[in-house]
């Protein structure tokens, strides 16, 4: 007969000697330690977003919201335009009605809650649009906070969400300073821009790249010198959003100012 | 409708997506998570420090942490879209998330509570055993009880001194082990707040020290109030049964222990509210002296839109004001019940200030959220992130209480 006590000792010991072994698997995991030791990666899916040719018709916003089932009519979007207007007095009106979906229909500037704001052409020192996706960091904090690891990067670059997997906690995003994550109103997961993974995994280009007809939008791969993309972000001035979060965000701009959010 | 569009209102500029996604559920959720840890420590006190004069209440403040912990659980299965995968974060957490610690830290904790509590209440199981065992003619409700007590004994049946005594040195290291896993508890609360670099307002390394001192504030100010009460149907019952039971307690008996407990307490709730207010307020002078990027617009949301609320509501009637009330000489019972029950309000207002405050803006820095919160439901969304589920998860714990209190009477004496 087997004391309570010798009983208790020994399944601690088990316990512990079991977890010995295991936790030497994980620490020497030599696919890691390769991993850790070069990035063999032949693919980094890259954006490049040219404002100067940005005209804000929505269409990218249209056809991204078709071809990912986003519901048409939800107010939320895996992809935005906004529209900014800077004044004679300094100040900046940003707004993106429905996700500039219909693109910009009145020259007044939506202020919420069903108010507009009328702004004379006398007084506009510049107005340019700024489409806005997921940036694919490569420091993504919305895979940090995520409790089950139901969102995740892949190998190419690209963050995704497992929509099986994912508890719909949106701690996800509240980490995301750019605003890009939503609760999917169907599947009531977290739901993001993929940079259309299924099309760009089988060599085609993202939907919203399809639909600008003025070519303000390219996806590319980074790793690949020849592309033009990685052409235009290696030798002209290129910027990111909000840098200072430290994410190292994959969307790049051409003509970025200090106004834009 | 998306979620979060039902209660929220924009203004300015806000990005498509951004919603107040964290509602009141998630102002519960801290609030409830300080309520188990301060209760805790104050049973500590007396367990670990030998508080004698916290012995009334540290047996209640045991039990009723335990009552309060299933509850701390409850908003955040209330709060997911997925509530059936909630269980996930137990079972494949995933470590760079704040979050995924909740798992282990909480049965951790769960498990020190328990297992101190069953040595607080062996005696009073082995005693209860006996009594039933002894009775000749048992009803099925006494042989229920005879099974449930039994169960409860784990088979140890020694209520000898020498055993009694090794009792009480297992819940003396307990209660020490509990203290730093009962901070740890909330202050990783504060941590999964602390972390988010998105948000300007929640970002600060002070915040899971923050939410520990008000834990600990709000903990004891429940235990207090929550005395207080049941003290008082004791002395109403007392008053009833006085003819029939001489050896109860006289009301007299229970007012002057009452008194005692309640002015000692209060002395601990004035220290940790020291601590409390002044960690806050160095938070904030920090924010306008240094004054970077999102200062702009964090001053416009706390000045300006959130004013009654953090400076009328929470800094003065939750702080300021029983502050003053408990430093008056001459605590009595009914100050002691205005002031516990402003200051649960305060640090209900700083859950309230730090969550929904925290969204009121839009990480654009240009445009501003405010929350509608849900009165009555009209689906079950509105229900579970509005008045009536944040109602639901502060009614359970006292129902848990009760019942606990069956088992394990939280005043009689044991040792």
């Amino acid at each position: 007969m087997i004391s309570r006590r010798s009983f208790c000792k020994k399944s601690l010991l088990i316990a512990g000697g079991l977890a010995i072994p295991f936790a030497a698997l994980e620490l020497f995991d030599p696919k890691r330690l390769l991993a850790e030791k070069n990035d063999g990666k032949k693919t980094r899916w890259v954006f490049l977003v040219d404002t100067h040719k940005c005209v804000g018709c929505g269409f990218c916003v249209k056809a991204c919201k078709t071809e990912n089932e986003v519901p048409y009519d939800a107010h939320v979007s895996r992809t935005w335009v906004e529209r900014y207007v800077v004044t004679k007095d300094g100040k900046t009106h940003i707004d993106s009605p429905l996700a500039a979906r219909d693109g910009f229909e009145t020259k007044k500037i939506d202020i919420g809650e069903g108010k507009f704001e009328d702004i004379k052409d006398a007084d506009i020192d510049k107005a340019f649009f700024v489409p806005k996706l997921c940036n694919q960091c490569d420091n993504p904090p919305c895979v940090q906070v995520c409790p089950v690891g139901a969102t995740y990067q892949t190998e190419d670059g690209v963050v995704l969400v497992d929509r099986k997997w994912c508890i719909g906690c949106g701690y996800c995003v509240m980490g995301c300073p750019y605003g890009v994550r939503f609760f999917h109103p169907v599947y009531h997961v977290a739901e993001k821009c993929n940079f259309c993974y299924h099309r760009i995994s089988q060599g085609m280009k993202t939907a919203c790249v399809d639909a600008c007809p003025f070519g303000a939008r390219q996806v590319g791969n980074l790793k690949d010198p020849d592309d033009p993309v990685t052409k235009i972000i290696m030798t002209e001035r290129v910027n990111v959003l909000k840098e200072e979060y430290g994410t190292k965000p994959q969307v790049f701009y051409l003509g970025l100012t200090k106004e834009v959010r | 409708m998306v979620h979060g569009e039902a209660w929220t209102l924009k203004e300015f500029f806000v990005y498509p997506n951004e919603y107040i996604y964290w509602t009141i559920q998630i102002v519960m959720y801290p609030f409830m998570t300080g309520l188990v840890a301060g209760a805790f420590v104050l049973s500590s006190l007396y367990h670990v420090f030998g508080v004698k004069q916290l012995k009334g209440i540290a047996r209640f403040s045991l039990v009723f942490s335990f009552a309060l912990l299933p509850v701390a659980m409850l908003p955040l299965m209330l709060h997911l879209q997925q509530p059936q995968r909630g269980i996930e974060v137990m079972m494949t957490p995933h470590f760079t998330s704040a979050i995924a610690a909740f798992g282990i830290v909480f049965s951790t904790y769960g498990m020190i509570v328990a297992s101190e509590l069953w040595f607080v209440y062996r005696k009073h199981f082995v005693e209860t055993v006996q009594e039933l065992k002894a009775l000749q003619n048992r009803t099925v409700l006494q042989q229920l009880q005879l099974l449930l007590f039994s169960a409860l004994t784990l088979g140890a049946m020694d209520i000898s001194h020498e055993a009694l005594e090794a009792d009480e040195r297992a819940v003396k290291k307990l209660a020490a082990a509990g203290i730093p896993v009962a901070c740890f508890l909330h202050g990783y609360a504060g941590f999964i707040f602390g972390s988010v670099k998105a948000n300007a307002l929640w970002m600060t390394p002070l915040m899971p020290v923050i939410f520990i001192c008000s834990a600990v504030v709000s903990g004891i100010a429940l235990c207090m109030l929550t005395y207080i009460v049941t003290m008082e149907v004791r002395k109403l019952l007392a008053r009833r049964k006085a003819q029939s039971y001489p050896e109860l307690p006289t009301p007299q008996d229970l007012k002057s222990a009452e008194t005692h407990v309640v002015t000692m307490t209060a002395k601990y709730l004035l220290m940790f509210m020291v601590a409390a207010i002044t960690l806050e307020l160095l938070d904030l002078i920090f924010r306008g002296y240094t004054a970077v990027k999102s200062w702009d617009i964090l001053r416009s949301v706390i000045y300006e839109r959130d004013f009654v609320n953090i400076f009328v509501i929470q800094y003065g009637l939750g702080n300021l004001l029983p502050f003053i009330m408990f430093l008056l000489p001459g605590l009595t019972i009914r100050r002691a019940v205005v002031g516990t029950a402003l200051v649960l309000l305060g640090v209900f207002m700083m859950r309230w200030n730090v969550v929904i405050g925290g969204q009121a803006f839009s990480s654009s820095l240009s445009g501003f959220m405010h929350y509608h919160m849900p009165i009555w439901p009209d689906n079950l969304e509105t229900y579970k992130e509005g008045l009536m589920g944040a109602l639901t998860v502060a009614v359970v714990p006292f129902c848990i209480f009760w019942v606990l209190n069956k088992v394990m009477p939280v005043f009689k004496e044991t040792h």
